[in-house]
This record gives C-alpha cells, structure tokens and sequence, in this order.
C-alpha cells in the first residue's frame, strides 16, 4: 500500500515539473538553454520510469532468478539499438548529397581532407 | 456490399488458373477422402482441436511441406524464364506475372516453409528434451498454429482471388505504396505476414516461458541440450523483433488504407524509413531461422559420433553471442541507401564480428566428430552437407561485409546465390535432417535410409549447380529479379545451367516424397521398439516411441548434461515407480475458430468489406472471451491410469 | 501472493508487455526520424496546448494509481472495495480516452488530420496506438468489473486483476514517454 502512494506523490511531482518547467520556458519566464531544459526533462521521465517500475509494477522484487528484471533490462537494450539506430542512420543517409550545407565540413572531419 | 471485390477477381492468365485448379482439386480430393473414409470427426477430435504439441508440430510440418511444394514451383517457374528469356525470346511469363512469382517464392518460403518447419520441430521436441508435459500455454499454442494457417490460407486466396504483390518478398515503397500499387496485392501480403506474425510472437513467448519454468527438477540452464539453448536464443529473437515488423506492417497498411504519410514519397514521408525498420526485424529473423538448425546440428553430430558435443560451454557462449550480436548489424541489407562511411563501417564491422561466434560453433562440431566413432546416417549426411555449403556461404557473407565489396554487387544475383546458400544450406538441410533424426520419436518408425541419402546428395548437387552460377552471374553483373536480359551478356549459359541444378533439386524432393510412402509402407520393418534409435542422449530418447500423449510417466530427476546418456549406464531399477496424477488440457475448437475469424477479418480488410472485418474481429474476440470463461479447461490422469498406460508401453 | 508473481502466466504476461514496448519503441523511433516532416504545416508548437496534456496526464496517472490499490485491496479479499476502484480506473480512462478523442477531432476539424503530412501521420499513430490499448484496457476492466459482481473473488480472478493492473501500468510509462517527447519536446521544437 505505502508503495503505490509513495510512487503516486513521487510520479506527481516528477510530471508537475517537468511540465512547469517547459511551461515556464515557452512563457519566458525560464532563462535556461533549450538543451539544458531538454536534458531536464529527459532525465525527469526516466526517474519517473524508475519510480513507477519499482513502486507500481515492483520490478526485481520478484523472486530468483528474475526473469522479469532480465527481460526488461535487455527490451530496454533493443529499444535504445532501435531508437538511437535508427536515428543515427536517418540522419546520415544524405551524407554524400549535395544538399547537406555541411557536407564539405563533415567530410574534411571524417576523412581529413 | 463486398467492397471492391468483383468476378473480375477470378484468374484469367492461364498458369495462374492452371495453379488455382490444382489446389482445388486436391483439396476436394482430401474432402471427398475424409467423407469416404469417415473421417471427419476423428480429424476434428485427433488432430484440429488437440492441443498437444506433438500433434501441433507435425501439422506445422505438413502444411510447411505443402508450402514448400508451392515455394518451389514458383522457384522453377523463375528459372525457366530466365533460361529462356534472352534477346529476341521473352519466356512464357508476363513481366507483371514474374514480379508475383518471386514475391510469392519469397514470402512462402521465409514465413510458411522456414518459420514453419522451426516451429513444428520445436513442438515435437522441445518438451520431451526439457522433461516437460506440455508447454507453458498450450491453447496459445494452438492459437499461433492456426493464425499461421491463416496467413497461409490468405496467401493461397490471393493466387485464386485477386493477385499478390508484386513489390517483392518485403515490399519496399513507394512502389508497395498505394500509389504504385493499387491493386490487392499488398494488401495480401501485409495481411497475411500480420496474422500469422501475431502468431510467431505468442509462440516466442509461449516457448521462452516454456523453457524458463518447466525444465524437469535439476536441470539447471547448463544442463540442457544444446537445441533447447538454440531454441532460446531464437525465441528471444522472436520476441523483440516481431513488434518491429508489426509496426512496420501495420504502418504501411495505413499509408495504403488511411492516406497516412510515413512512408509514401511526398507530403513528408520517408520510404527509407521502411527499409530501416523492415530490416530491422528482418535481420534478426533469419537468425530466428537459423539458430535451432544449429541446435539440431549439435544433437545430431554428438549422437552419431558417439561422443558428448565438444565445448558445450562455448556453443552457450557463441549463441548467446549470436542471439545478442543480431540486433546490431542490420544496415548491411542497404549499405547502398546513401550513408556515410562510420555508418557503414560500424555496420560492416559487427556483421563480421557475427561470424565469429558461428565459426566457433563450426569448429566444435567438426572438434565433436574428431576421434568419435562415426555413423554415416542421414542425418549425418544433411550435416556434412551443411558443413560445407553453409561454410562457403558464410565465407561470401564475410565478403559482402564489406561495404566496398558490397556497393558492387548488392541486389545482384551474388545477393541471392549468397542468402540462399544460407537458408537452404543451413535452414532447409538442418531441418531436414532433424525431421529424419526425430521421426521416429513420433510416429514409432524410421524413414527409409538409402532413399533419405539419395535426396540428400540431389540436394547439395542440386544447390551448388542452381547456384555457383548465380554467385558467377552476380560477378559479372546480372541483377537480381530480372525477367529478361540482352543475348550479348552472354549469360543464359549459366541460366540453363543454373535451371539444370533446380531440376535435381526437384529430383531430391520427389526422392523425399517417395521416401514418404515407402517409410510408411515399410513401417513394420523400421519400427522403433526401444525408443532410442540412435542411441541418443537426450531426454526425448527416454520415452517410447511414438511419444506418449503425456510424454512422460513420471518426470525425471536430472544431475547432468546429456542426461539420458548417464542413466544408460546405472543399473536397471526395479523399483516400482512413483506415479502422482497429473493435469493436461482438454481440446479447445477456439483456436481454429479465432484464425477462421482472423481470415475473414483480413480477406475483408483486403477487399475493403469493412462490415466483414469487423464482425470478424467481434467475433475473434468473443472466442477468447468463452474460452477465459472455461473453468476447466485441464483433465487429470489419475495415478492408476498413468500406471497402466505405462506398463502398456513397456511390454 | 508471492505464487501469482512467480506464476507462468505472470511471466509469460509480463514479456508481452516487453514485446508491446518495442512496438512502441518502433512508432517513437518513427516518430522521432518524422518530427519535423511537416511538409509546410504546422508542428508540435503550434498544435499542443500544455495545460490540457497536463490535465489528460495527471488523469492518467490517478487512474494507475488507484488501479494500484484495487490489486491492494484484492489481496486483502475486500471485494466490494476492490469492484469501486476497479470503477474509478475505468470511469477515469473514459475521461481520458474522451479527451484525447477531443482532440483528436480539434485537429482535424482544422484541417490537421493524418493525411496532411508524415508528422500528423506519426503524431497520430503513436498517440492513437497508446489510445487503442486504453480502450483494450477499459474493456478488460469492464469485463472484471462484471465478473467480480457477479462471482466470488477466486485466486484466477485476483490473478486476472494482477496483470489488469501490470498492463494498466505499463500504458501509464508508455503515456510518461508520449507526453515527454511528443507533446513537451514538440512545444520546444
């Protein structure tokens, strides 16, 4: 029981600011980089992954061998592949296009000339 | 009222008719048997609603052999047109007709005949090899059985009703988008990939739960047989890379029936991002494909050269390595689309990376056979097979690792000749010899030796004249896919000679069928009285043969690896033993009914019958919910009765 | 109830649930390659408005949270408790699939629909998924609803309740990530 109000009034606060903060930066009134605020937000979703996993769905409380702990930590190995994969490949399909405004620069970095 | 579906569906081009009439002729003459010889309650009782897995694994063979006949029809159809179609001659196929052909071979081939055999042999073996009753979901299972016959049933409908895709085995867009093709085709084919998708991620799970809690009492994961651990990684594979293709497929149908924009060329989309997330999935499938033929390899070089399999540790560590390794180099499929050299490099590099742990495999089987007392069975002989064509696939593998080797002949026939020295090589032989090596645990009877050899050699003979001359070709420039070809390339030579080798290939299967019906009329001489033919290993050997229903009596108690091999040489207890009643489940009607409504729901779908689907889907829905309804969905075997079953056995 | 969370059927539930985060992880990683193919049209900041995303998501979250205590209360056998909460989670996922199909309509009244460009296409798909199994959720819910009213508590019922509240949770991370990258990141692009 203390385990569900614990992740409920935690998960609450992570969203209220998460939300506060993007909805005081779009107002103005947040001097902060847009990375910075970016990464916050980033990092605020993940803890309130952690904290429903381990207060709502008691992740490694199974018993040995956890299984369920396992197969969670290697979908989330396969989805950052997936995410982070194909992001990265997306983005450089033009590498060799005329069009990409740094392609001069990209390649004297790659390839040193 | 029926969507877009009109009598303009029916086929016109003769060969199509010619094929559409075959498949009704047969299926009329399996009807009319079944009335003839009364059968019909006895198929619904014994086989349609079992939910055995035995009897699940041999429908899964046969309809994947049955497939495989089609598969391989489109397969010659293809190389008689190119045979033919040099210069002033265009064959005897439409250009639009060969498009279908090799999207047809394709797609049967990798979901129905590949996906098929893997998951039957699965069925039949795996619970007998881990100590098991059942699997963990036995109604699941019957569920993915029967949504895979659905997405068959689709398959076949689309040569009578309508036509297939045309795009291809995986339908690349645009072209597989509904500008470029608006017409059924695709439709089919997502369909039918959908359905019987669904219906490898529940076996994947089912299998994996299967291996994780129902191994027998002391049969730690290091103490099980190398096929059960090939079986894992597989089923791992399975699990996190079908929701890709499910997205995938789902998304492309949207794009098609939606108007939907991810991947159709203007208002934004990307077509490149399909090629990404199909191979995605795709990559890690051949491996699903590939991994239980290792694992069948492995129980059968260590049964019949009579030794424990060399380094058991390291075959562990290699599909481990595999299984994890797979997620990580599917841009090799388009090394081509345009990215830039870290991309492609990373790439290159982990897919060669990828051999290493499969060499390893390689050289423990060949270490295994080293100084062991060699039987040169069939099995043996599909291994030897393998050994070599796969070794030499493997070896071109490495080469079209390498981005500036691949840039020159992707999509060549260099392509082809080298992913199908894999699949037919490793996949098709390993299966193959796994069918002979487990039949008689089964059914009670060997398969006739001698005819299992000869097909065996019109096979590799057969492999390596159909496709050393596609590996030529591709050097010298022929793509993939063509229908017709100037005379002045001067490559219809290897064409015929690449026609010659699909002939014996042909030759080798007509051996199989033959060997069929003469095992089957010679059973009485080939009978498996001891249960352990080839003086085997594993557990499955410990039981009679034909495996009883309940597989084992009482469950065994396992202290080692190769845990039959061990109590061959305790002495023979005459004790009593210690029988307890157990459950099993009852048949279940739902999971052909679920895929009977999974058909309606997407041959409505296709047809754009919207009141169709959607009562098909009310009513898929409705069967899972009696069936969760079922209180009882188990019977027990009470202790007296297993007692007596199994003193029946032994006498 | 150590022998539901060990049972088969929780872990085999339980990898379905992984293999639903990886077809998630396919329309984010889509999602996220199509965030700016507006092909001309307006974007994430023009089209979301925070403070009802917000709103959809505090529902959200009460509604797991309270789907929580009914799995508490289950296994304290208090049915009648059990079948109000059970209520609310169900009364609170209509409010949310409500508002979520209200905006859904905004946008397209709009003109904002999913044929207009490979972002609307992703937004809606990635969103919409999320939605379908919300309803997929509320139905079970409904279905347990009507069987605890009319039955016992039965150790399958309180099982079947489990992995309720496990699906029920896992939306709710799901939805953590949706409104993080589709509606926060999308206000800032």
């Amino acid at each position: 029981m203390r385990s569900y109000v614990t992740g409920f009034a935690v998960s609450l606060v992570l969203t209220l600011v998460a939300f506060g903060l993007v909805l005081g930066y779009t107002q103005g009134s947040l001097d902060v980089s847009k990375g910075l605020l970016i990464l916050s937000i980033v990092v605020l979703a993940a803890l309130q992954l952690g904290v429903q996993l381990v207060y709502f769905l008691h992740l490694g409380q199974e018993s040995k061998p956890h299984f369920n702990l396992i197969s969670f930590l290697f979908m989330l190995l396969v989805l950052v592949v997936i995410i982070a994969g194909s992001l990265w490949i997306m983005a450089n399909l033009d590498y060799n296009m005329m069009h990409n405004p740094n392609i001069e620069k990209e390649i004297i970095h790659d390839e040193g000339y | 009222m029926f969507g877009r579906l009109t009598f303009e569906a029916l086929p016109h081009d003769p060969i199509v008719l010619g094929g559409a009439i075959s498949m009704g002729v047969v299926g009329i003459i399996v009807i009319a048997l079944l009335f003839y010889l009364k059968r019909w309650k006895w198929l619904y009782k014994e086989w349609l609603t079992s939910l055995d897995p035995k009897k699940i694994g041999v429908m899964y063979i046969i309809v994947a052999v049955l497939m495989l006949l089609r598969g391989a029809a489109d397969a010659g159809m293809m190389r008689v047109q190119q045979a033919l179609s040099s210069g002033e001659a265009s064959g005897f196929l439409a250009s639009d007709h060969f498009q279908q052909i090799f999207t047809a071979h394709g797609t049967i081939m990798i979901f129905f005949v590949a996906m098929g055999l893997m998951f039957g042999l699965i069925n039949l073996v795996l619970p007998l090899q881990i100590g098991s009753r059942d699997v963990a979901f036995p109604f699941l299972n019957s569920v993915s059985f029967w949504l895979f016959v659905a997405g068959m049933m689709l398959v076949n409908t689309a040569l009578v009703i309508g036509e297939f895709a045309a795009a291809g085995w995986l339908a690349y867009p645009p072209l597989s988008g509904i500008e470029y093709s608006p017409g059924v085709g695709v439709d089919y084919w997502i369909w039918a990939l959908q359905i019987a998708g669904i219906g490898s991620l529940l076996s994947g799970i089912n299998f994996l739960v299967t291996i994780l809690k129902m191994r027998a009492p002391g049969m730690t994961l290091m103490r099980m047989p190398v096929f059960t651990w090939t079986v894992m990684g597989s089923m791992i594979l399975v699990i996190f890379a079908f929701p890709i293709l499910t997205a995938t497929l789902a998304m492309l149908s949207i794009d098609r029936t939606l108007g939907m924009h991810f991947f159709t060329s203007d208002f934004g989309g990307n077509p490149m991002m399909y090629i990404n997330l199909i191979w995605a999935w795709g990559h890690p499938e051949v491996y699903i494909l590939i991994l239980p033929a290792f694992g069948v390899f492995s129980e059968v070089v260590a049964t019949f050269s009579r030794k424990p399999l060399f380094g058991y540790k390291s075959m562990v560590w290699a599909i481990a390595a595999i299984t994890f390794l797979s997620y990580i180099v599917w841009l090799h499929h388009f090394f081509t689309m345009g990215a830039g050299g870290n991309v492609n490099a990373f790439f290159g590099i982990m897919t060669m990376i990828i051999a290493i742990p499969t060499g390893v495999k390689v050289f423990n089987w060949l270490f295994t056979m080293y100084q062991g007392r060699i039987r040169f069975t069939s099995p043996m002989i599909w291994f030897l097979g393998f050994v070599v064509t796969f070794t030499l696939g493997g070896m071109t593998g490495v080469l079209l690792a390498v981005p500036a080797i691949d840039f020159q002949v992707h999509n060549s026939l260099f392509l082809v000749a080298h992913f199908h020295n894999m699949v037919i090589g490793g996949v098709v032989f390993g299966y193959m010899a796994g069918i002979t090596y487990w039949f008689p645990k089964i059914f009670g009877f060997k398969l006739h030796e001698q005819l299992g050899k000869y097909a065996a050699y019109c096979w590799m003979i057969g492999f390596l004249v159909a496709f050393v001359p596609l590996y030529i070709l591709g050097f010298m420039g022929a793509t993939r896919r063509l229908d017709h070809y100037e005379a002045s390339t001067g490559w219809q030579g290897l064409f015929v000679v690449a026609g010659l080798g699909v002939a014996i290939i042909g030759l080798g299967i007509v051996l199989q069928i033959t060997q069929f019906i003469v095992s089957i009329r010679q059973r009485k001489q080939n009978l498996d009285t001891t249960g352990d033919p080839w003086n085997g290993r594993t557990l499955e050997w410990s039981v009679p043969s034909p495996a009883p229903f309940y597989n084992f009596a009482t469950l065994p108690a396992i202290n080692s690896r190769d845990a039959f091999w061990k109590t061959k040489f305790y002495k023979k207890s005459h004790e009593k033993p210690a029988y307890t009643s157990f459950k099993l489940p009852k048949n279940s009607p739902f999971g052909l009914m679920i895929a009977g409504f999974a058909f309606a729901a997407g041959f409505g779908i296709v047809w754009h019958i919207w009141w169709l689907a959607a009562l098909a889907l009310v009513g898929a829905i409705t069967c899972f919910i009696i069936r969760s309804l079922d209180e009882e969905p188990e019977y027990t075997v009470s202790a007296s009765e297993i007692a007596k079953l199994d003193a029946g056995t032994r006498s | 109830m150590k022998y539901i969370e060990d049972s088969k059927t929780t872990l085999g539930f339980w990898i379905y649930l992984m293999t639903d985060c990886v077809l998630f992880a396919s329309l984010f990683a889509t999602f996220a390659v199509l965030r700016n193919n507006t092909f001309g049209g307006p974007g994430g900041n023009e089209l979301f408005s925070l403070p009802f995303v917000l709103l959809e998501t505090l529902i959200l979250l009460i509604s797991s949270f309270v789907c929580g205590l009914a799995v508490v209360s289950a296994r304290k056998q208090q049915k009648d408790r059990v079948i109000r909460l059970l209520v609310a989670t169900v009364v609170l996922g209509l409010m949310f699939i409500g508002l979520e199909i209200n905006e859904f309509r905004e946008l397209a009244a709009e003109g904002n629909d999913w044929q207009r460009s490979a972002f609307l296409s992703s937004f809606f798909t990635l969103v919409g998924t999320h939605g379908l199994h919300i309803c997929l959720g509320l139905l079970w819910a409904s279905f347990l609803i009507v069987r605890l009213s009319t039955s016992k508590l039965t150790g399958t019922t309180v099982k079947r309740l489990f992995l309720f509240s496990l699906f029920w949770h896992f939306l709710d991370i799901v939805w953590i990530f949706i409104f993080t990258i589709v509606y926060l990141m999308g206000a800032l692009s």
